[in-house]
C-alpha cells in the first residue's frame, strides 16, 4: 500500500529533547531557582549530617572507660534534630515546587497538542488514526509528568550531594575520597552502557501504546460494524499483534533499565569495602588520627552510594520520559498551516464570487479539478451537481481554503481569498458539511456550538425553521437534553440539527454539501420556504444529489471530472438534453 | 486492586514466588552487609592487620554481589511478570468489550474505555513493576531488621518502631486525602480524550466555524481540571519524602542518643566497648529498615492511582455482555427469508417506544423497502434484524428462527449490513472490503474486483495502488459517494443471504444509483434486500415497500398500490416528483 504520510519521526537527539522539555519550565525560572536553592540547602544539611554522627562517635569513643559527656552528646543531638526538622520542611516546600512545575508542564504540553490539532494541515490528520493523537496526549504527556516530577529534582539533589560527598570526602581525607571516586566511575560507565541498550524498547514502548491505542479507538469507534462483520477474530488479532510487541518492549525496557539499580548498590558496598579496608590501614599506620573520621567516612561512603543510587533511578526514569517527550514533540513539529501574509479584508460582503481556472488536486500526481471557472452574482443559489467523485467537495474545499489551489484562483468581491485570513474567509460562509458531527453537550449548545450573543429564542426559532422544534419539545428534556452516546438521535434529524447551526451563524454566503441528504423530502419541501428565506439575498452554494432539492436554484453547474460540463437553469439544462437531462431522467427510467 | 490482582495465572504466581524468594534472598545478604561493618569497626579501631580487614571485607564484598545477582535476577522476574500481567489484562479489557452490546459501549462512552484499555493499565503495569517488589521487600527487611536489633536493647527497638507507626501514620493520611483526588483523575483523563476526538472529528467543522477558540477553550477547562487535581493530589503526596528522610536521619541521632546514655550507665569499659560497637551496627540498620519503608512511599504514591485504575478495569472485566447469542449454528432449510411479528421496541433508558407493533415478512430474493420520514425509526428497525439491541416485544425471525435462537455468529453471517453512516477503518482498500469473518474462505481479488464493479466502485482502480490504496480513518481521504460504495462492497463482499442498506444511497448520483441498483438485481437476485432510502426513484421497483411514520407501519404494498392508498407515501412521493413524471 502506498504509505500515507506518516508522522515524521527521525530520531530525535536525547539532548535536544531534555533541552526542549526543560524549556517549557522557562515561566518557572524563579519558583525553580528557588526550588534548587532550597535543595541546595538542605543537602547541605545532609552532607553536614555526618559531622553529628562523627562528633558523637568521637565523643564517646575518647570518653570510653571515663565518663561520658552527656549533656554535650545530648546538645548535639538536639541541634541535628532541629537541622533535619527543617530540611523536612524545606524538603516539602521543594517538593510542592516542583510538582507544581512538573504539572504545569505537561499542562501546557496537552494544550499544544491540542492547539496543533487545530493548524495543521487536513492531509496530516488523515495520516493518523485518532488514537494515536489521544495517546500523545494522555499516556505520553503522562509518562513525561510522572518521570519529570520525580527525576528533575532528583537529579539536581542527587548531582549535589555526589559533588558535596566527595567536596567532604576531600576535606577528611584525600586518599580515602580517591577510592571513593574511583570505583563510582566504574558505576558510572556502567550506567551509561545500560542507558545505551535500554533508551530503544523505551521509545518502542511508548510507540507500540500509540498504535494499540489507535487500533482500540478505531475499533470501539466502529464496534456496530465489527459486529456485523463478525470482524471480532480479526480485530483481536490485531490487537494481539501490537499488544505483544509492547510486552516485549516493555518488559525489555524495564529489565535492562533497572539493572541500573542494582550496579549502582554493588559499587556503592565495593566502595564502602575499599574505605574501609584502606581506612583501616591508614589508621593503623596512624596517617588518619581519629576513628571519628573513619566512622563518618563510613556514612559518607553510604551518603555517596544513596545519590549514586538515586541517579540510577533518575536516569530510568528520564530515560521513558524522554521517550514520551519525543512522540510529543513528533505532532508539535509536524509542519503546520503556511502562515498567512493578509494583506485585505472584507468585512461588508457582497457575495460575489469568482472562480478562474482553479486547478487543483490533493496529490501532486493526480489532478482532482482540472480547469474550473465560473462567476457567480451576488445573491445567487448555486447549485453544484455531478457524478460523485467529480470534486464538489473539492470545490467547497478550495472555496474554504481548507486545502490552497495549486494554480489559478478564487476571488471574493474581486479580492483574491489567498489575501485574506483564513478566519476572515471562514467567517463569510456558514456551512453545512457532508458528515454531520454533533458533540457531547445539550441539544442547545450543539445549535449555538461558538457562536456568541445567541439567545434561547434564536435557537428555538432556528430549530423551528428547519423542523425540528416539534421533535425536540417531545423530548423529555427539551432543548437541555444531553446528545452523548447513550442519547442519540436519528441521521437526518443529526442533519437539521447541523443546518439550524449553520443557520444561527448567520454569515453573508452559506454553502451546504449535501446538507439534506438524509432528510425525508416531505420534511425537506416543508422547510425549503424557510430556507428560500435564508438564501434570499445571499449567495449560496448547494450540492445535492437529489435533484428536487435544487431544481430551483438560479444556476446550477454540472460538474464532471473535476470540470464544469454544463451551466444553466433546471428548465435549460433539460432542454438542452445533455449530461444533466440524462443525469435527472435516470430516475425515470427503467 | 485485589480483585485484579486475583487475575493472576499460575506462571505468574511462580514469579511472584521465585520473586519472594529472591527478595528473601537478597534481604538476608544485605542485613549480613551491616554485621561485617560491626566486625569492621572494632578491627579498625584495634588497628588490626590488613589482611584481617580484606578477609571481613571480601566476604562483605561477596554478600554484595550475591545482592546484585539476586537483584537482576529479580528484576529479571519482575519485569516479566509485570509486562506479562499488563499485557493480559490489556487483552482481557479488549476481547471483554468486544463482547460488548452497543448499548453496553454507549454506557461506558468510547473515550472512557479507550483510557481503561491503554492508560489504566499503564497505571497498574507502573505498580506492579515497581511496587511489588518493594511491597514484598519492605516487611521483609524491616521485620529482620528489626529482630536482630531487639535481639540487643529494646530501646533502639523502641524507637525504630516508633518511626516506623510515625511512617505508617503519614502514609495512611496523605494516601485518604489524596485517594478521592487520584479517582477523579482518571475521569478527567476520560475528558481529555472525549474532548480531543470530538475535535479531531469535527475538525473540519471547527475550522468553517471559526470555532479553535472555542474548542481550545474547552479543551483548556478539562485540561485545568486535570491539572488542579493532580497537583493537589501530587502535593499531598510530596509530603511522603520529606517526612521519611526526616525520620530516616533523624533514627540514626536518636539511637546514637539512646547508645551514649546506655553507655554512661554501664561502669565497665568491655561492656562500654561492646555497646558502642552494637549502636554503630545498630545505627545502620536502623538506616536499613527506615529505608526500606522510604522506598514504600514510592509505592503509596503509586498504589491510589492504580488501585482506582484497577478498579475501572475490573468494571468492564466483571460487566457481562447483556446481548448472549444462543445455541443455533445457523443451518437452517430455509434461506433468506425475514419476518417480524408484533415487534415493540424501545431504546434503553428512553420512556416511549420507537417502534410499535411491526409486522412484515420477506421472501428469498425480494426486496423491502423502508420509507417514512425523518426520525421515523428506520434505522432502528433495521438494527434489529443483526441483534444490536434486544426488542422488547415480538419476535423476529430470521430463516424461520429466532433470532435470539442463534450464536451471534452464525445470526451476522446471514446478514451483509450497510450502516447509515459508512465506517472506515485505516488501512488499504482490500483490507477494509475483506474485513470480518462470514464463515466462508477470505474472498479473492476475482471476488473483490467483482463486488467493486457490481457497487459502481469503478474509481478504485483511479486510485494510487488500486485495491491497496490507503484510507484513512473514517474514509475521509474519499468522498461522500465514494465512501458510500466502498460500505456497500465490503457487504456484499461477505456474500450474505440478507442485504441491509441503511439509507446508503444517499450520496450518490441518480445515475450512479440506478446503475448500482441494476448491478445488484443481476448480480445477486436470489439474495433478499432491505433497503432504507428517501428516494422514490431508488426503492419503487421494490417488491414492498413499508411505510413508517413516528414508529408505525401506516402503510405496506407495492408503489402503485402505496399511490393510491397511502397519503403519507403520496405526499412523499409528490415532494419529489410532479404528477405527470409518476
Ligand atoms: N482528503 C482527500 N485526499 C485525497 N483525495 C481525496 C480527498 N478527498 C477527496 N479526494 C478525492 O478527490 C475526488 C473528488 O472528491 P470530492 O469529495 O470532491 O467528490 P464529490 O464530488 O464531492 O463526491 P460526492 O458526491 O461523492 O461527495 C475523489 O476522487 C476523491 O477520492
Ligand atoms: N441510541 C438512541 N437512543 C435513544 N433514542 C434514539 C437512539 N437512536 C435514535 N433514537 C431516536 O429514535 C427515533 C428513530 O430513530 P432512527 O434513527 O431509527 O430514525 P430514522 O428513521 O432512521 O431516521 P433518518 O431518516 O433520519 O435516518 C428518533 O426519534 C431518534 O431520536
Ligand atoms: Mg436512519
Amino acid at each position: 500500500m502506498p504509505r500515507p504520510p506518516q508522522i515524521n519521526s527521525k530520531p530525535q537527539n536525547f539532548k535536544k529533547s531534555l533541552k526542549r522539555t526543560f524549556s517549557y519550565t522557562r515561566r518557572f525560572y524563579g519558583p525553580l531557582i528557588i526550588a534548587i536553592f532550597l535543595a541546595v540547602i538542605t543537602t547541605v544539611i545532609t552532607l553536614i549530617s555526618p559531622n553529628f554522627v562523627s562528633r558523637i562517635t568521637d565523643l564517646i569513643s575518647t570518653n570510653l572507660g571515663g565518663t561520658i559527656p552527656l549533656n554535650k552528646i545530648i546538645k548535639t543531638c538536639v541541634i541535628a534534630l532541629i537541622l533535619y526538622a527543617v530540611s523536612a520542611v524545606l524538603n516539602y516546600i521543594v517538593g510542592f515546587i516542583m510538582v507544581t512545575i512538573t504539572n504545569v508542564v505537561s499542562k501546557n504540553l496537552r494544550k499544544d497538542i491540542s492547539r496543533k490539532i487545530n493548524v495543521l494541515p487536513l492531509s496530516f490528520l488523515d495520516s493518523t488514526t485518532h488514537g494515536e493523537v489521544l495517546s500523545r496526549i494522555t499516556n505520553d504527556v503522562d509518562t513525561v509528568s510522572s518521570s519529570l516530577n520525580n527525576s528533575l529534582l532528583s537529579l539536581v539533589t542527587s548531582l549535589l550531594m555526589i559533588v558535596g560527598s566527595l567536596v567532604a570526602m576531600f576535606i577528611k581525607n584525600y586518599i580515602l575520597a580517591l577510592c571513593a571516586i574511583a570505583t563510582s566511575l566504574i558505576g558510572l560507565l556502567f550506567v551509561g552502557l545500560v542507558m545505551k541498550f535500554s533508551q530503544k524498547h523505551f521509545i518502542a514502548q511508548q510507540r507500540a501504546l500509540g498504535q494499540l491505542n489507535g487500533h482500540i479507538e478505531e475499533i470501539y469507534a466502529g464496534h456496530n460494524i465489527v459486529k456485523a462483520y463478525n470482524a471480532e477474530d480479526e480485530v483481536k488479532t490485531k490487537f494481539d499483534k501490537i499488544n505483544n510487541s509492547l510486552y516485549t518492549s516493555a518488559w525489555k525496557s524495564q529489565f535492562i533499565s533497572g539493572m541500573m539499580m542494582p550496579i549502582m548498590n554493588f559499587i556503592g558496598n565495593l566502595s564502602f569495602v575499599i574505605v574501609c579496608v584502606v581506612g583501616g590501614v591508614l589508621f593503623a599506620k596512624g596517617i588518619i588520627p581519629s576513628f571519628g573520621t573513619i566512622a563518618a567516612f563510613i556514612i559518607y561512603t553510604r551518603l555517596f552510594s544513596q545519590p549514586l543510587n538515586q541517579l540510577a533511578q533518575v536516569a530510568t526514569q528520564l530515560q521513558s520520559a524522554l521517550a514520551a517527550s519525543e512522540r510529543v514533540f513528533e505532532v508539535l513539529d509536524q509542519e503546520e498551516l503556511p502562515a498567512e501574509h493578509a494583506t485585505k479584508q472584507i468585512t461588508d460582503c457582497k457575495g460575489n464570487v469568482e472562480f478562474s481556472h482553479v486547478r487543483f488536486g490533493y496529490n501532486p500526481d493526480r489532478v482532482i479539478i482540472k480547469d474550473f471557472s465560473a462567476k457567480i452574482k451576488s445573491g445567487q443559489k448555486v447549485a453544484i451537481v455531478g457524478p460523485t467523485g467529480a470534486g464538489k467537495t473539492t470545490l467547497v474545499n478550495l472555496l474554504m481554503r481548507f486545502y490552497e489551489v495549486d494554480s489559478g484562483k478564487i476571488c471574493i468581491d474581486g479580492i483574491d481569498t489567498r489575501d485574506l485570513t483564513r478566519e476572515n474567509v471562514h467567517d463569510l460562509f456558514s456551512m453545512v458539511l457532508q458528515d454531520t458531527w454533533i458533540y457531547e453537550g445539550s441539544i442547545k449548545d450543539n445549535v449555538i456550538y461558538s457562536k456568541e450573543g445567541v439567545t434561547s429564542q434564536d435557537v428555538v426559532a432556528a430549530c423551528k425553521t428547519v423542523g425540528l422544534h416539534h421533535f425536540i419539545k417531545t423530548l423529555p428534556n427539551g432543548y437541555d437534553t444531553i446528545l452523548d452516546e447513550n442519547t442519540s438521535i436519528s441521521a437526518g434529524q443529526k442533519q437539521l440539527l447541523t443546518i439550524a447551526r449553520a443557520m444561527l451563524q448567520n454569515s453573508p454566503m452559506l454553502i451546504l454539501d449535501e446538507a439534506t441528504s438524509s432528510v425525508d423530502t416531505r420534511l425537506e419541501l416543508l422547510i425549503q420556504k424557510a430556507m428560500d428565506a435564508l438564501t434570499e439575498n445571499r449567495t449560496s452554494f448547494i450540492i445535492a444529489h437529489r435533484l428536487s432539492t435544487i431544481k430551483n436554484a438560479d444556476l446550477i453547474l454540472v460538474m464532471r471530472d473535476g470540470d464544469v460540463v454544463e451551466k444553466g437553469t433546471h428548465a435549460e439544462l433539460l432542454s438542452q438534453n445533455g449530461f444533466y437531462a440524462e443525469l435527472y431522467n435516470s430516475q425515470f427510467e427503467e | 486492586m485485589f480483585q485484579i490482582l486475583k487475575r493472576l495465572k499460575a506462571r505468574e504466581y511462580c514469579l511472584l514466588v521465585l520473586i519472594t524468594g529472591l527478595i528473601t534472598l537478597l534481604v538476608w545478604l544485605e542485613l549480613e552487609i551491616p554485621s561485617y561493618i560491626e566486625k569492621l569497626t572494632p578491627l579498625i579501631e584495634a588497628k588490626a592487620p590488613s589482611s584481617e580487614i580484606w578477609k571481613i571485607g571480601g566476604k562483605m564484598l561477596l554478600c554484595a554481589f550475591g545482592v546484585l545477582v539476586s537483584s537482576i535476577a529479580m528484576n529479571f522476574c519482575s519485569a516479566k511478570m509485570a509486562a506479562g500481567f499488563s499485557q493480559r489484562l490489556r487483552k482481557d479489557i479488549f476481547y471483554t468489550v468486544e463482547g460488548f452490546s452497543l448499548e453496553q459501549i454507549q454506557k461506558f462512552s468510547t473515550a472512557s474505555l479507550i483510557t481503561r484499555s491503554t492508560n489504566d493499565v499503564t497505571q497498574i503495569q507502573g505498580f506492579l513493576s515497581m511496587g511489588i517488589h518493594v511491597l514484598i521487600r519492605s516487611p521483609i527487611t524491616a521485620i529482620w531488621a528489626l529482630c536482630k536489633i531487639s535481639s540487643a536493647a529494646w530501646q533502639s527497638s523502641v524507637a525504630t518502631a516508633g518511626a516506623v507507626v510515625v511512617l505508617v501514620v503519614t502514609i495512611i493520611i496523605a494516601v485518604s486525602l489524596a485517594l478521592p483526588r487520584f479517582k477523579k483523575m482518571q475521569t478527567l483523563t476520560d475528558n481529555i480524550n472525549r474532548v480531543t476526538r470530538e475535535n479531531l472529528e469535527g475538525v473540519r467543522v471547527v475550522r468553517a466555524y471559526n470555532a479553535e477558540d472555542y474548542e481550545g477553550k474547552k479543551f483548556e477547562k478539562a485540561n485545568d481540571a486535570l491539572t488542579k487535581n493532580s497537583t493537589f493530589a501530587g502535593r499531598v503526596m510530596s509530603i511522603m519524602n520529606p517526612v521519611m528522610s526526616f525520620i530516616n536521619t533523624s533514627l540514626t541521632i536518636v539511637i546514637y542518643w539512646i547508645g551514649s546514655v546506655l553507655i554512661s550507665r554501664s561502669p565497665a569499659l568491655a561492656s562500654q566497648n561492646i555497646i558502642f560497637g552494637q549502636t554503630m551496627a545498630f545505627s545502620s540498620m536502623a538506616m536499613q529498615v527506615v529505608t526500606s519503608f522510604m522506598l514504600l512511599t514510592m509505592v503509596f504514591v503509586m498504589l491510589p492511582r492504580a488501585s482506582v485504575s484497577a478498579k475501572r478495569i475490573n468494571e468492564i472485566l466483571t460487566t457481562p455482555s447483556t446481548i448472549v447469542g444462543g445455541e443455533f449454528n445457523g443451518e437452517t432449510e430455509e434461506k433468506g427469508t425475514v419476518e417480524f411479528k408484533n415487534v415493540n421496541f424501545c431504546y434503553p433508558d428512553a420512556e416511549e417506544n420507537v417502534l410499535e407493533n411491526i409486522t412484515f415478512s420477506v421472501k428469498r430474493g425480494q426486496s423491502v423497502a423502508f420509507i417514512g420520514s425523518t426520525g421515523s425509526g428506520k434505522s432502528t428497525l433495521i438494527n434489529l434484524i443483526p441483534r444490536f439491541y434486544d426488542i422488547s416485544a415480538g419476535q423476529i425471525l430470521v430463516d424461520g428462527v429466532d433470532i435470539k435462537d442463534y450464536q451471534l455468529s452464525a445470526l451476522r453471517n446471514k446478514i451483509g449490513y450497510i450502516s447509515q453512516r459508512a465506517v472506515m477503518f485505516s488501512g488499504s482498500v482490500k483490507d477494509n472490503l475483506i474485513f470480518g469473518d462470514n464463515g466462508k474462505p477470505e474472498p479473492d481479488d476475482d471476488k473483490l474486483d467483482n463486488v467493486l464493479d457490481v457497487a459502481c466502485a469503478d474509481f478504485v482502480s483511479k486510485m494510487e495502488g488500486q485495491k491497496d490504496a490507503y484510507i484513512a480513518q473514517g474514509g475521509t481521504n474519499v468522498s461522500g459517494g465514494q465512501k458510500q460504495r466502498l460500505s456497500i462492497a465490503r457487504g456484499l463482499a461477505r456474500d450474505p443471504e440478507i442485504l441491509i442498506f441503511d439509507d446508503t444511497f444517499s450520496a450518490l448520483d441518480y445515475k450512479t444509483d440506478k446503475k448500482l441498483r441494476s448491478n445488484l438485481k443481476k448480480a445477486y437476485p436470489n439474495t433478499t434486500k432491505l433497503i432504507v432510502a428517501q428516494r422514490i426513484g431508488t426503492i419503487k421497483d421494490c417488491d414492498q415497500i413499508v411505510v413508517l411514520d413516528n414508529g408505525r407501519m401506516v402503510g405496506i404494498g407495492k408503489h402503485k398500490a402505496l399511490l393510491k392508498n397511502c397519503d403519507i407515501y403520496r405526499e412523499i412521493a409528490l415532494s419529489q416528483l410532479s404528477k405527470e413524471e409518476l
